[in-house]
Order: structure tokens, then sequence, then C-alpha cells
């Protein structure tokens, strides 16, 4: 096949890849769009094993298989509830494919004696940087995830000093790459040392600002396939890779809005308090929070006729998303209307509370974005909050010295009453009391998210 | 450095195009975008295959092999699941 029909076939898979990005953007859209991804990689996976230059399949077909039994088991038996901790073990895959290919191609190039120009070792240093920080800030961001590492920021005096440093030391190895195009080693210290820096530039970033970097790490990952494409001298990696990066940092920029903190801020763990002990000003609970029983709470949906349920991460852990939908139908079948609003950060990644909502069948025109849901909840008999705190805490509107002033959040306090299920009074990431659930209008259900729930609905069902 | 030029004007133009693209994504569908968008930046499978199938040396087949895998596991992994997570989003009517 002549070059010029490959890069024909490139230009078509390209072409396919923003078809489905678009595609991507309306529910109706999104299965034909990712089917259309789906195409294009197929063309450019199949005019690539075209080229001359390969010599020997068998490697080639063993890594297809091997990755192709990997991918497929992950993405079939993964619960939805730990889905953000797969797209960033994914999102790794590609940074660490990225730095390998670059390291073949580098190595390739010096064995064969004339010198490569400098553009391609430009290229090579900086996929090396932009991979291997992605493979290992997302193996860590996978580790904090799934468990595995703790959850919490991992701070320490001159973090910051020590990661600029690191970064320093990645550019001056690039240098060296650049001045001495015959040297393997320098290609591995470069990916070392960016390793590293990958490890240091996640571990500050903790909990609730994991949205963030699972973002951005997604971002990281296309640029990575983009720095190759420069390696490479190939297009399409150029295209598809920088509509990822462009996506990555787009959701980063919503999901850093949606908490009022810019990206330094998040990324140098500025702000992500780690909290030890009682949180300051826990007084304002004293006397004043209601708890209240299933029954109880019952009595007060036995005459709603409207209610907003606001879930949050809570929710996510104690997999409560089925219960929650048994509730609705149930609260529905009763003549109260039911919608679910949903903070653009609540959660462990964009759009997670939503997911969790499709898989327990809830359709999405139910969920309400902040914007809409805010102006309805003055209407409201009942929100019911499920595992939420920061992101509905009035001191982001009242207290301008929270550490939260500014962020916008779920006027929940503006119902008419508001319920909370949660297990205990400990502040959420922002390490901050929550003066809603001393409210007025506010009663606590303690307690475990599908639990309270499932006897939330026996109790209902009562009546 | 006419072939730089080129390759820099397709990189900037297309980090406008995904810019436009996905500006107008809704939040409902954000998880669906980052695995999907995360599949295609499996794109680099294409060098992947480069790597392995040249067999210059051991090592840069080796590279090449693990690369393969990686990148698969992304491609393959992030269509997947994606498509698994879409058929979970209905409308009312569709139930």
């Amino acid at each position: 096949m002549s070059a010029t029909l490959i890069n024909l076939s490139y230009l078509t898979a390209s072409a396919l890849f923003v078809f489905c990005l678009k595609g991507l953007s309306h529910p109706r859209t999104a299965v034909r769009g990712n089917l259309l991804g789906a195409l294009g990689m197929l063309l450019a996976v199949a005019v690539t094993l075209l080229d001359r230059q390969i010599v020997s399949f068998e490697v080639i077909f063993a890594g297809i298989l091997f990755g192709s039994a990997v991918g497929a088991a992950f993405a079939v038996k993964v619960p939805m509830t730990a889905m953000p901790q797969m797209v960033a073990l994914f999102n790794g895959f590609g940074g660490g494919a990225s730095v390998l290919v670059a390291g073949a191609s580098f190595l390739e190039t010096i064995a064969a004696g004339f010198p490569p120009p400098a553009r391609f070792l430009v290229a090579v240093s900086a996929t090396g940087i932009i991979g291997a920080v992605t493979f290992f800030g997302s193996l860590v961001a996978f580790g904090k995830l799934q468990g595995l590492v703790t959850e919490k920021a991992v701070v320490f005096r001159g973090q910051q000093a020590v990661n600029a440093a690191i970064g320093l030391v990645c550019v001056v190895l690039g240098g060296w790459l650049v001045t001495t195009p015959w040297d393997p080693a320098s290609y591995l210290a470069l990916a070392g040392v960016a390793s590293v820096l990958g490890v240091l530039l996640v571990i500050p970033i903790g909990g609730a600002d994991m949205p963030v970097v699972i973002a951005l790490l997604n971002s990281y990952s296309g640029l990575a396939g983009a720095a190759t494409g420069f390696v490479l001298d190939n297009n399409v990696l150029i295209i598809a890779g920088s509509l990822v990066g462009a996506s990555g940092i787009i959701l980063t920029r919503i999901m850093c809005k949606a908490m009022n903190r810019s990206l330094g801020n998040v990324l140098f763990g500025i702000g992500g308090t780690v909290g030890t002990g009682p949180a300051p000003g826990e007084e304002i609970y004293e006397g004043k929070v209601k708890s209240a029983s299933p029954e109880e709470v019952a009595m007060l949906f036995d005459t709603a006729r409207r209610a907003v349920i606001v879930p949050g991460y809570g929710m996510a852990v104690s997999q409560a998303q089925h219960a929650v939908r048994d509730l609705a139908n149930l609260l529905e079948s009763r003549e109260c209307e039911v919608e679910f609003a949903i903070h653009p950060v609540a959660g462990r990644m964009p759009g997670h509370m939503n997911v969790l909502l499709a898989e327990a069948n809830i359709p999405y025109d139910k969920l309400k974005e902040m914007d809409e849901a805010n102006s309805g909840f003055a209407q409201t008999d009942i929100a019911l909050v499920i595992g939420a705190n920061d992101v509905v805490n009035p001191m982001a509107r009242t207290d301008p010295d929270s550490p939260i002033a500014g962020m916008p959040i779920l006027d929940v306090d503006m119902a008419r009453t508001v319920v909370v299920i949660k297990r205990s009074l400990s502040p959420g990431f922002a390490g901050i009391p929550n003066p809603l659930f001393a409210a007025d209008n506010t009663v606590m259900l303690f307690g475990d998210g599908k639990k309270a729930i499932l006897e939330l609905i026996a109790a209902l069902k009562e009546f | 450095m006419e072939g730089l030029i080129a390759s820099l004007t397709i990189f900037v133009l297309a980090i406008f195009v995904g810019f436009e693209v996905i500006t107008k994504v809704p939040p409902t569908l954000h998880t669906p975008l980052m695995s999907g968008s995360n599949a295609i930046s499996g794109i680099t499978l294409v060098g992947a295959l480069l790597s392995a199938g040249h067999q210059h040396t051991l090592l840069t087949t080796i590279f090449g092999f693990v690369a393969v895998v990686f990148a698969t596991i992304n491609v393959v992994g992030g269509f997947l699941v994606t498509h698994r997570m879409l058929g979970m989003f209905r409308k009312k009517e569709d139930r």
C-alpha cells in the first residue's frame, strides 16, 4: 500500500475521531459516536499493519491478543462504582505505551548510526517526560481511588521546591539527550526522573480533588500521544492526541471552576487541608443537631409532593444507587415528584454520580445540573442529601473566610426540609464543619447510606 | 524545519477543533467522554505496532511488545467500557 493511501486512511481515522467526540456530546448520539471512534482506531491499526517496514507479526499479534483479553475483561467486569480508578489506570497505560514507543524509536535511530535531527530528539524528550509523568501519576491516582494507598493528601514541607527541582532536572536531562544523541542512558535517566515527578505530583492531591487530577491525567495521556506523533512524524497520532489533550483540559477547567479553585491551587495541594482530630468550629453543632429515626423521616416524606435527592461520594461508597432508585420509584408511586441534583464535582471523577444513577436505571432527564436544581429548591418539600457534605455547605455563600468561600454549591438549605443521610458529623474533604447539619429545617438520619435508605423504604411502605 | 512547522500547525489546529467540539458536552456524559477520549489516546498503538514489528534489536522489540499490550488494553478496554456505560443511559420513555 502506498504511503499516500496510508496517510489518507489516517486522515479518515482522524475525522472519525472528531465525529466520535462530537457524538459523545449528546446522549442520543453518544453510542454511535463511540462506535465511530472504535472504527477509526480499527482503520488506523489495519493500515499500519500494511507498513512495509514490519518484518514480523508474531510479536504484534501476541501483544494485541493479550492486551485485548485484559482490556475486555476489565471493561466487562468493572463495577460502575470503580469507574474512576479504571479510567485512571487506562490513562496510565496510554502514557506508558508512549514512553516505550518513543524509547524504542530513539534506540532504533541511534543504532542506525547517523545523527537524528534535533526536532526528533526534542520530541523524544517531551514524550519521555509527559508519558512517564502520566504513567506513574495515573498509577498513584489508581492506588488512591482503589484504596491501596492513603486517599489523603500527602504533603510535606518544601514539596513545591522539590517538585520544581525535579522538573528542572527533567528539562536538563532532556537537554542532555538532545545534545548527546548516541547515549541510550540519557533516555532511561530522563524517563526515570520523570516517573518520580509523576508520583510526587499526584500524592498531594487527595479525596474530593480527585476529579481534577483524573481529568488532568486524561489530558496528559492525550498530549503524550501527540508528542509520540512528533517522534514518529505521524499525523494521526498528533491529531488524536491533541483532541484528547483538549478534552481533558476542558474537563479540568470545569472541575476547577466547580470548586472555585485555580488549577495551580489544586495541583500543589494548597487548600486541601489534611484534617486530623476534631475540625475547628465544631461547637456550632452543640444542641442544635436533630437526629431522626427512619420512621420519623418516612413521616416527613408521607406528605411531600416534591423531593430532590442530592447524591455525593458517600452514595458510591455504600453502593446505595439501586436502593436510591427504589426509593425514588416508591415516592413517585405516591405522587411525589422526584428529581436528582448533581454537583459537578460530586464523586471522584467528572460525571461519576450520573453514571451510577444511570446504572441504577434512573433516566438521565431526571438528573438536574447545579443551576437548574438551585432554581427549584425553594419549591421543594424535602431535599434528601446522601453522602454529600462540602458541596451543600452554605458557608461557601455566607462566610468569605471559609476555605470553600465562593465555591458554587447546591442550595439545599432553601428547601422546606432537609434530610441528611450521613454516618457521622465528621467534616468533608475541606475539613470544615457544615452549618447545614445544625440548621432549623434539617434533620439528620445517621447511618450507612444504603442501609438508611432501605430502612426508610421499609418505613415508608408502612404508611 | 518545514516538516516541523506542518506538524505544529496540525497540532495547534487539532487542539482548537477539540476545544470547539467538546465544550458542548453535558455533565451527564463527562465520564463516558473521559473513557471514550481515553480510548482514542490509545492511538499510540499505531506507533507501538511499528516498534514491535521492525525488530531492530531485542530491546526495541520488548519495548514494542509491552507498548502494544499497554495501548491495546487502553483502546479495547476504553471503547468497550464506554459502550457498556452508554448502554445504561436512557430517557424516561425508553424504559
